[in-house]
């Protein structure tokens, strides 16, 4: 065993760690920081696979700018300082407990399947080259993904916005 | 040499140099100020005023750490490493010279803009951590004011990008060199100044200090950090100052290099150059902070997404088809 795998291994064992943090503390603030841990375990984790463009937008768009707006949104609504009691549901723990073993079952499954031990990628991706094959072979997936969050964005202001043709900017 | 070896003196480099830049900051904001609003103290008292940043510092470190009884502990003592960390994290791409660098990445630029968005969340659980109405709206005015002014910087930022046709921080200087102008006058003037802007209100500072805002929120986020919590903040602070300056002369006032210059020089000359436009550059941000009042919260907010992302968004597409046309 080298040491990049003690090393990985170790942060396998982080990412599980910080993973089950997130969803048994029963404070709002807290979740969030641990899924900060969790997502730049993972961001590590594709860094020693060499996709380092990968990793950096785990860093930016997850840790930079979801877990921000998680951390906002909980502060402009409800902010408690302590352990909140709604968070601890016993009823329901059977149930999500079958759901996210299944999940991690089916995607063990596929990526097994899929995949196995076979080596799809033997340098690192390259930006530039992600780049062209986004705009080129994948350039209709991309749009379409694109299309799609601009209809999520125009929902979000829609079902967030309650002012009708009677109020105007001044009244807001 | 062993990269174990490579890695230990780099980090003990870059934890050297970070404070004394942040010590040369504090001290030319504070003479800045002196000078401009005639304030004796720091021009007379101590040597010139010499030792004044040093005093700070003193007083800071021998603060009693002040905890208050309702605060999140953990969050809240954790909170500034948070922001120092990210802060110091960003000195890996700032190059000094082509060879003087920690780490010439070959996504320098994007490595910056996921790195510093990092620091919001200091901010933001400090502020909700303190267990303090003036934090926690401190805390939310940060983060409104920083994820609006993350974009135009992100934004502005592409059509260097795309006018360098790399995003390694010295392949930007180097492209610079190849041109014979920087990018500032070649085409991304306005790019520069939208950078600029968004990095002052990235930094809080004035005129976009409402998070702070000290006559209306005390201290916002920081008002229950004392002693050398405080100490953190205010360091990362003029850390941040120097990290935002030395990549706004890398990207936009061709870093480490000036025209006309030998260009085989350049590891000597180097880092005195891009020190020396940083310096520059942040003696023109404590020029403004001393001159301008704060902003209205919604005068921030439509500057931001009303201006200057369509604008940042318009220089893109110019960029982008001068590049294609040219």
């Amino acid at each position: 065993m080298e040491a990049i795998d003690i090393f990985s291994y170790f942060l396998l064992l982080l990412l599980l760690l910080s993973g089950i943090k997130v969803v048994t503390t029963s404070n709002v603030i807290h979740a969030a920081i641990f899924l900060v841990f969790t997502l730049a375990t993972t961001a590590i984790l594709f860094i020693l696979l060499s996709a380092e463009f990968v990793a950096l937008v785990l860093v930016l768009v997850y840790i930079g700018a979801v877990i921000v707006l998680f951390l906002f949104g909980v502060m402009i609504t409800r902010a408690p300082l302590g352990p909140n009691a709604e968070l601890d549901n016993d009823q329901n723990k059977l149930f999500a407990t079958l759901i996210s073993l299944s999940i991690f079952g089916i995607f063990t499954y596929i990526l097994l399947q899929t995949f196995d031990s076979t080596v799809v990628i033997r340098e690192g991706t390259s930006t530039k080259l992600l780049g062209e094959i986004l705009l080129s072979r994948f350039v209709f997936p991309f749009e379409l993904v694109s299309f799609v969050l601009l209809g999520a964005l125009i929902g979000g202001i829609t079902l967030a916005r309650k002012d009708n043709a009677l109020m105007d900017e001044d009244q807001i | 040499m062993s990269f174990s070896s490579e890695l230990l003196i780099k980090v003990l480099v870059v934890l050297a140099t970070a404070p004394v830049m942040a010590l040369g900051l504090t001290l030319l904001e504070v003479k800045g100020s002196a000078w401009m609003q005639r304030r004796p103290g720091p021009l007379h008292v101590g040597l010139r005023g010499f030792i004044f940043p040093l005093a700070t510092a003193a007083k800071y470190f021998q603060k009693e750490t002040i905890i208050p009884k309702d605060v999140d502990e953990p969050v809240f003592k954790w909170a500034p490493a948070w922001v120092i960390a990210a802060v110091v994290g960003l000195f890996t791409i700032i190059p000094l010279s082509p060879t003087l660098i920690v780490r010439d990445l070959e996504l320098g630029v994007f490595f910056l803009l996921a790195i510093s968005s990092i620091s919001t969340i200091g901010v933001l659980t400090a502020g909700w951590s303190s267990a303090n109405k003036f934090s926690l709206m401190g805390g939310l005015r940060a983060a409104g004011q920083l994820i609006a002014y993350e974009l135009p910087l992100i934004l502005s930022v592409v059509g260097v990008v795309i006018q360098a046709e790399t995003m390694s921080t010295v392949g930007i200087v180097e492209k610079q060199i190849e041109f014979g102008f920087p990018f500032v006058i070649a085409g991304q003037g306005i790019a520069f100044i939208i950078f600029m802007i968004a990095a002052t209100a990235e930094m809080m500072r004035t005129p976009f200090d409402m998070p702070i805002g000290e006559s209306e929120l005390t201290m916002g986020f920081m008002t229950e950090y004392s002693g050398i919590r405080f100490l953190i903040f205010y360091i990362s602070e003029y850390i941040n100052l120097f990290v935002m300056c030395a990549i706004a002369s890398t990207l936009f006032l061709g870093g480490y290099h000036i025209p006309l210059l030998p260009t085989e020089w350049v590891n000597f000359y180097g880092p005195l150059v891009l020190i020396g436009k940083t310096f520059t550059l942040a003696f023109l941000l404590i020029a403004i902070r001393w001159s301008f009042p704060r902003f209205r919260e919604d005068q921030l907010q439509t500057l931001a997404w009303k201006v200057l992302i369509p604008l940042s968004l318009l220089n893109i597409m110019v960029t982008a088809i001068m590049k294609v046309v040219f």
